[in-house]
Parts: C-alpha cells; structure tokens; sequence
C-alpha cells in the first residue's frame, strides 16, 4: 500500500520542463507536427485510437506526440482526455459487408469473387533497412498499371463466410432472437462469465502485445484451435446515428476499420453436423496484427459455449479479460513507483524482528 | 414537416454529405454570407459509442468510441438546421446546420445543391474512385504451385 506523501513540488516542476525539453530534443532539428505524425505515423495513431478507444486521427496524434512517443501512455492520455467527453449515445451496427475495400486477402481461398486485394502492405516486403528513408525524399515511385483497371469502383468483393455458409460448413452467425442490445463495459462492469459482446469489447481496447500473447500460445499448442484466416479486410465504413429529434438515421463520417474473420477447427453435436467454428477481430484504422490475434483469442474464448475443456489460459475468461487492459495493467504495475515507506518499514522491522528471534533461538542451541 | 419519405431521404443524403465536408469546403461557402440565426443547441463536442456485429453479421457488439459534434439552430427564415459532424470542430457544425436550414428553404436550395452538395458528392466519389484504383493496382492471382516431391 503507498501513503500519501508531501513536499516535492519544486522537483516535480522541474521535472515537468525537463520531460518537455526531453521530448523536444535538440532544438536545432526542426519540430514534428501533430499533422505529420498523423499522416507519417498513421499505424501508431492507429493503434492509439484502437486501445485508447476513441476514434480521432488528431487527438492520437496529439497524444503520441505529448507522449514522446510512448504508445502505452499515449492511450493513457486518450483515455484521460476521453472521460472529460459527454457521450451522445450510440451509432447504428455499422456494416463490414459494405465497407469500402483497401485491402483484403483470404488465406483459404485463391480465388474468390473480387479477389486478393493487397492493398498498402508489409507483408511482401523484405524487411531490409531502407536507407533511402534516412534521406528525405521527394517522391515515391508511380506504381505499374495492373490492367484492366475497374470500370467502376464500386467492385464486388464476396464474403468469404457466406460462400462457406451458403454450404452450411460453417456456423451461422445471425443475430440473438430480438438483437439484444450489448452490455457496454464503460457503464457496467464487467462480470463472469461475459458474454461474447463484452469480451469483444474488452478486447478491441486491450493490449495488442498481450492479445498478441495470448494468441500466440493457442498457436503454440495452449488451446490450438487450428486457425485459418478466412479473410481479412481493411478499409472504410460509414457511421450512423439516429438522432432523437430527426427519428431516422443519418451518416455522420467515415471510420477506417480492420476486420478478421478467423474459420476454426470443427465443432458438432449430436443434432448439428460437423462445421467450422469462428473468431472474430476488429479493431479502428489499419491494426491488422491485433484484429486477428483478437479474432484468436475471441475463439479460444469461446471454449465453453462450444464444448471444449478450458485448459489453457487463453481460454480462461476471468484471466484473459481481467489483464488485457493497459491502463490498468501499466497504471498497477507503475504504482509501485510511488511512496510504499510506511509499508515497506513494517516489513522491515518485520523481517529484522525473524532473524533476531532466529539468531537468538540458535545461540540458545548451542 | 418532413413526414414525407421523399424529403425525409433528401434531408437524409445532405446531412450526411454535409457531415463528412471538409471545413475549406464549407468556409468557402458560408464566406462572406451574413446568416442571422439563434443557437437552439450550441455546438458541443462528445462522443458517440461505435457498435458493429460479431462476425459482421451477429450481435451487436460495442467497439470503441468516436469524437463528434453536434449542434442546432433556427434560421431568421424560421428553418431549425441541425449538425451531426464526425470530429471536434465547432465550426464546422454551425455551418453544416446552417445549410441544413437553407435546404429545407425552398428559395435557397437549388443555389445550394450547386455550391455545396454537387462539389461534395464529387468530392466523396472522387476519392472513392481513387481508393479504389489504387486497390486495384494491388490485385493479385495467387497461383499455386505445386511442389516437386509431390
């Protein structure tokens, strides 16, 4: 337990304009702009917008940059200014199916209608420093034609779970009977079991490193639940609300979203033949790493309803769902910065009152 | 006012044209107009809680927050505009809800159809088409290639 401490005000001051010029850095090299880093560092204000859990490109940027950097204490930051915000209510579902399309591969089927779209990608790349960064450059290359460009753009791209369902190989997902509304864990705790709305809230906020984790293990044999990535999607959707006063929806922008639907090993019972199972992982801007290590552990997740033992921790709700936020976790594991005197000289005193009883039982055995 | 469904669906297109116009858009237009109006609701900033459907086709689920500002206002010509605009800026929602009123102006709405909603339906299809170019030129056929020892 820490206890309350005076005094320090001078030092912490200091220590205030000492973070800011640390984070300036050498005054002769030109300052970075919230504007760049949101348009030169989009996949960290990405991610800042994803477990900071608050969808704009310029407050993360901000934040990133406040933070010198540091994405765990930039979401922090978000999180902080977030709760300063009135919440208007809530938009519509919005509708991945119809989601202008950037990027999207199928790792189970080679061709399929609309087919492997790349999009922007670090997938192919070699992964070799490129030094002709370190200089800054004027242009990047023209890209080679790929013929025939689309006569439209609105092309058609088929959902890989549909052309698995319209087979019935794999399970259906439509909505519980009168499309409940999801509890929201920024109004209601959480308590356990969660069911599959909650633990997905929960785990679009958290931790891409510690989901990351988690699904890694399942992978490794920790729960394996036989993955493929039956498709993966990045691009653009257009939200909604409902305005009270208007009574009937309207667009109110665009969200850049990625989106992992995992096909799973088989599960069947006596009265549903065998089929594939499902994950499922989205997460705000391009965070494809994190969609689909949520969409891996949303599976293992799903052990109980699905009749699997709950052996490993990735199957473990109350373990996986209690640890995956980092402002908790960063916040607990930090606190042990602050003053623990008064508890840390009761187990002093403690730990020199053993001994002496131990050195004065020993001298008394001789 | 605006029971009528056809109405409702044309209100419906600009409020969301309007909601994703970029601010230079919009003062370019308001520029140099004196519109007299009073606040009803003042611009405020907040949130809105972003649902989507597990598996995109299930339940809802809630994934996260997005910033947003809303406001509302009554025209000198009687018209109540409203703004819902996606961000933090507050001018750009008083000038989203003040051409929410003028649309529903009879008198006003063909100037503004011309202004402001042609320009930005290009514009949003425009960058539509351009993504989607773009995306194309990353379209692959995958061929598999079968191995020797098999």
């Amino acid at each position: 337990m820490y206890v309350a401490v005076k005094g320090g005000e001078r030092a912490i001051e200091n220590s205030h304009l000492l973070v800011s010029e640390a984070r300036r850095g050498d005054p002769s090299i030109a300052e970075i702009s919230v504007a760049q880093i949101e348009q030169q560092l989009r996949l960290a204000v990405d991610r800042v917008m994803t477990e900071g859990s608050v969808y704009d490109r310029e407050l993360a940027a901000l934040a990133i940059k406040q933070a010198a950097g540091d994405t765990v204490e930039a979401i922090f930051l978000l999180r902080a200014y977030r709760a300063t915000l009135p919440r208007f209510g809530y938009t519509e579902a919005i509708d991945t199916l119809k989601m202008q399309l950037r990027r999207r591969i199928s790792a189970t089927f080679k061709d399929l209608p609309g087919g492997q779209v790349l999009g922007p990608t670090y997938d192919y790349t070699q992964r070799l420093l490129d030094f002709s960064l370190a200089v800054a450059s004027a242009e990047c290359g023209e890209p080679q034609t790929n013929p025939p460009p689309p006569t439209s753009p609105e092309q058609e791209f088929a959902d890989v779970m549909a052309l698995l369902g319209a087979e019935g190989l794999i399970e259906a997902q439509p909505p519980s009977e009168g499309d409940p509304v999801p509890a929201d864990l920024t109004r209601v705790p959480m308590t356990f079991p969660a069911s599959r709305a909650e633990r997905l809230q929960n785990l679009a906020r958290g931790d891409e490193g510690y989901l990351l984790a988690m699904a890694y293990s399942t992978q490794r044999g920790y729960a394996n639940n036989h993955p493929f990535a039956g498709e993966i999607r990045f691009g653009s959707v257009e939200v909604e609300i409902i305005p009270e006063e208007l009574g009937f929806p309207i667009v109110i922008g665009e969200l850049e979203i990625t989106e992992c639907q995992m096909v799973n090993q088989f599960a069947g019972s006596k009265t549903v033949p065998p089929q594939f199972t499902r994950g499922y992982g989205l997460a705000f801007g391009h965070s494809e790493r994190k969609a689909m290590a949520m969409a891996l552990v949303d599976r293992a997740l799903r052990a109980e309803e699905l009749g699997e033992a709950v052996v490993a921790p990735a199957q473990m709700q109350e373990f996986v769902l209690s640890h995956s936020d980092n402002l908790e976790s960063s916040g607990f594991v930090q606190h042990l910065k602050l003053p623990h005197y008064v508890d840390f000289q009761s187990e002093l005193a403690l730990l020199r009152q053993m001994r002496a009883s131990q050195s004065a039982q020993s001298e008394s055995s001789i | 006012m605006y029971d009528s469904t056809e109405a409702q669906q044309a209100r419906r297109e600009w409020l969301g044209l309007l909601s994703r116009a970029p601010i230079e858009l919009l003062e370019a237009w308001g520029a140099g107009r004196a519109q007299e109006y009073v606040w009803l609701k003042r611009p405020e900033s907040g949130l809105a809680m972003v649902r989507a459907r597990i598996g995109a086709t299930g339940d809802r689920f809630n994934v996260g927050e997005m910033t947003l500002t809303r406001c509302a206002l009554r025209m000198a010509g009687g018209q109540h505009g409203v703004a819902y605009v996606q961000g933090r800026s507050a001018r750009r929602a008083e000038l989203a809800a003040i051409a929410d009123a003028l649309l529903q102006d009879p008198n006003e709405r063909d100037a503004l159809e011309r202004d402001l909603l042609q320009p930005l339906r290009a514009r949003i299809a425009a960058s539509r088409a351009a993504r989607a170019n773009e995306s194309h030129l990353t379209k692959v056929e995958f061929l598999t290639v079968s191995r020797g020892d098999e």
